[in-house]
């Protein structure tokens, strides 16, 4: 019976819920040992429009994706970023090896236009990478982009404010980002292959300058510079 | 040799009818005192128009018909077009008259393979320009031009069986004067089989060398030559369209003939099209013009299309359009695309700028962009944008952010601390950035690395003049 069990079992057809399926997606490391280990196919996919969720802007949200884009680079298709909030300030994006002869960067005037642009960079089969921030995205939206993403076979990356995010989404990879103790908070909401996860804590930037300045250091030539 | 003749039937007729899908009546008049229907299409038919009829008659049956007089100049403008079109077939075209083009196809039979296919290509891609041609294929040029002059679409492989083709054909197909062509019909001979049944002496005797040169030429018993086309140094094209539209869908329907056209001419040239116009021509107001710019040299018609769908979505055209014109503005040369051996499912390098034309042609050349590092030391001014692609590649050993605010933000200061929506902590600084006394827009900041309460690392100034304000500038994010 066991061995009829064990048999049984052994059809790849199979999925036991305790266990993470290892499915085989064409993805991206993310240059985070850690994250990949929770990833379906280890790393960032491609074919697949990921949703961030982040409580709010700058908390290393672009630090997450630099060494999987310092990566992309390396390859033919474009580095897209549509609508981005500030300036993606060039010498850093350098500094952390994103070769800038493969960044586009697409100013728009509309929600309309920057879903618009995200499709078309996703459909177009060379973008290896298209990052977007729309002010809010629809679920409708989100669909479209994922059967671009999935024609093109680009990797797309749609942020958004976790305060409007919809309690669903057609998006096969979602996650959430915050920040704890100083170091991006991420977790995984939704993803192919199975259930919960527990949050993740990365030190998504370069490591310096990580614990503050004695205050004596700073304090005296500015009070000297007031007086 | 090899010939293909393409015979344009009713070419006025033609030239008004193929901007649009669903024309109402047309009428093409001759240029007389007494104006006859010289040719109508399908609807006019079928109120009851005939060519031949005087143009008043025709009136009396439709009110609403368009009404346009034969334009010799402008067959021949468009004739040049479908030369410079079938130019990507074959080195050798020719002009035969003022509405035949003839193609010498028995040198490329083998690149496309095969007179089949070949024919078969030619026919479908006039029928895609618009045209409704009869294209005739023989092993002489005045066979084929024959062939075709008799609606006959065939495809004739030897001279024995261009002689039997012929053989039925009537004779005022020919080049020959009316008296000539009206004294045989009045012996009895209409057709080429009866011509070759009389003795060759007595025919050159009563009609001269001419007609014999003819029919000796169809049959390929004397040479043959033709004068080659000779495509002009700059590329324009028009198109009228039977009643003035507004509306994009029937434009871009008209505009694609042109682009087709335009596509088959690129190929011939071996070039690609960096700039190209449009001129949306108007009643009584100047042209609308949109200009359509190309990041490379591309000659693909449906990336072509698609550029201008996208710009004609931008633009508002303040009447509707009588005329659509095409100028090829800048061509550059560019070599024939190497179709892969293995189906490879990644698109080709040249591919790599279509998506960038198709969001500059939405949103503004300027809203596509790249960046790149300027040797500066102020750092809103250590990047510069760059048509998208043409960064170069840059690297940087300086600890920086990768946001940065477009203008730096006032920070509020507490007990000489900077402020952002509570205390700061400072991490790393100062760094001393002075620079830019001599162009009016002097830094001389100390930059700090700071945390907010919530973890958000910071990049701040404070300025080193005297009011000594604290700034944000990025965010490490």
């Amino acid at each position: 019976m066991s061995s009829a069990l064990q048999t049984l079992l052994q059809n790849p057809a199979i999925w036991r819920g305790d266990e993470q399926a290892r499915v085989q997606l064409p993805s991206i490391p993310t240059g985070f040992a850690e994250l990949d280990r929770e990833l379906p196919g280890g790393g960032w996919p491609r074919g697949v429009v990921s949703e961030l969720l982040t409580e709010r802007s700058g908390i290393g949200e672009l630090s997450l994706f630099v060494p999987a884009l310092a990566n992309l680079s390396r390859e033919d298709g474009w580095l897209m970023l549509i609508a981005p909030p500030w300036i993606p300030y060039a010498p850093a994006l350098a500094a952390r090896g994103i070769r800038l002869s493969k960044l586009v960067v697409v100013d728009t005037h509309s929600d309309k236009d920057t879903l618009w642009a995200a499709e078309q960079g996703l459909r177009a089969g060379n973008c290896s990478a298209v990052l977007a921030w729309p002010a809010a995205i629809n679920e409708r939206s989100l669909r479209r982009l994922q059967l671009a993403a999935e024609e093109g076979g680009s990797f797309g990356a749609m942020f958004g404010a976790a305060a409007r995010a919809a309690p669903s989404s057609p998006a096969p990879l979602r996650m959430q980002l915050g920040t704890r103790q100083n170091r991006l908070a991420v977790r995984i909401v939704k993803r192919r292959g199975s259930g919960r996860v527990p949050t993740l804590l990365l030190d998504v930037e370069r490591n310096r300058a990580a614990a503050p300045m004695p205050a004596s250091r700073f304090r005296q030539p500015l009070a000297h510079a007031g007086a | 040799m090899l010939w293909a003749a393409v015979h344009l039937p009713d070419l006025s007729l033609q030239l008004r009818l193929r901007g649009t899908a669903a024309p109402g009546p047309v009428v093409i008049q001759d240029e007389s005192h007494r104006p006859r229907v010289l040719s109508c299409n399908d609807a006019a038919t079928g109120l009851g128009i005939r060519p031949g009829m005087p143009v008043s008659a025709a009136f009396a049956l439709a009110a609403g018909l368009h009404l346009f007089t034969r334009d010799p100049e402008k067959e021949a403008k468009a004739l040049r077009g479908v030369a410079l079109w079938a130019g990507q077939f074959t080195p050798t075209v020719s002009i035969a008259s003022g509405n035949e083009v003839l193609l010498e196809i028995g040198g490329c039979l083998r690149l496309f393979g095969g007179l089949r296919q070949l024919g078969g290509r030619i026919r479908a891609n006039l029928r895609e320009l618009g045209y409704h041609a009869v294209v005739a294929v023989a092993p002489t040029a005045t066979g084929a031009l024959l062939l075709s002059r008799a609606g006959i679409a065939t495809s004739v492989g030897d001279r024995h069986e261009l002689r039997r083709a012929l053989a039925p054909l009537r004779l005022r197909l020919l080049d020959q004067p009316a008296d000539t062509i009206a004294t045989l019909a009045g012996m009895g001979v209409h057709t080429v089989r009866d011509y070759l049944a009389l003795p060759r002496d007595g025919l050159a005797r009563r009609f001269g060398q001419r007609l014999l040169d003819e029919i000796d030429r169809a049959l390929g018993h004397l040479p043959d030559p033709r004068p080659p086309f000779i495509p002009p140094a700059r590329y324009a094209t028009a198109l009228e369209l039977p009643a003035p539209v507004q509306e994009t869908e029937p434009l871009l329907f008209a505009a694609k003939r042109l682009i087709l056209e335009l596509a088959g001419y690129l190929a011939m040239k071996q070039a690609g099209v960096t700039q190209l116009r449009f001129e949306f021509e108007h009643a009584d107001r100047s042209a609308t013009r949109v200009a359509v710019g190309l990041s490379a040299a591309n000659r693909d018609a449906g990336h072509l299309i698609t550029l201008l769908r996208e710009k004609l979505a931008t633009v508002e055209l303040p009447a509707p359009v009588e005329t659509i014109r095409l100028i090829a503005a800048e061509t550059r040369p560019l070599g024939s695309s190497n179709r892969s051996l293995f189906a490879d499912q990644r698109p080709a390098a040249e591919d790599r700028w279509r998506v960038i034309e198709h969001l500059r042609a939405r949103l503004g050349a300027d809203a596509v962009y790249g960046l790149e590092m300027f040797p500066d030391h102020r750092p809103e001014l250590a990047l510069r944008r760059v048509p998208a692609g043409k960064a170069q590649d840059g690297d940087c050993d300086l600890y920086r952010p990768l946001w940065l605010l477009a203008r730096p933000l006032p920070l509020k200061a507490d007990d000489l601390l900077p402020q952002a929506d509570g205390p700061l902590t400072l991490l790393d600084g100062p760094e001393r950035i002075e620079s830019g006394w001599w162009d009016d827009f002097d830094v001389t900041r100390d930059y700090f690395v700071a945390r907010d309460d919530s973890g958000v690392k910071l990049w701040i100034f404070r300025e080193r003049n005297d009011q000594k304000n604290w700034f944000l500038h990025g965010l490490f994010a």
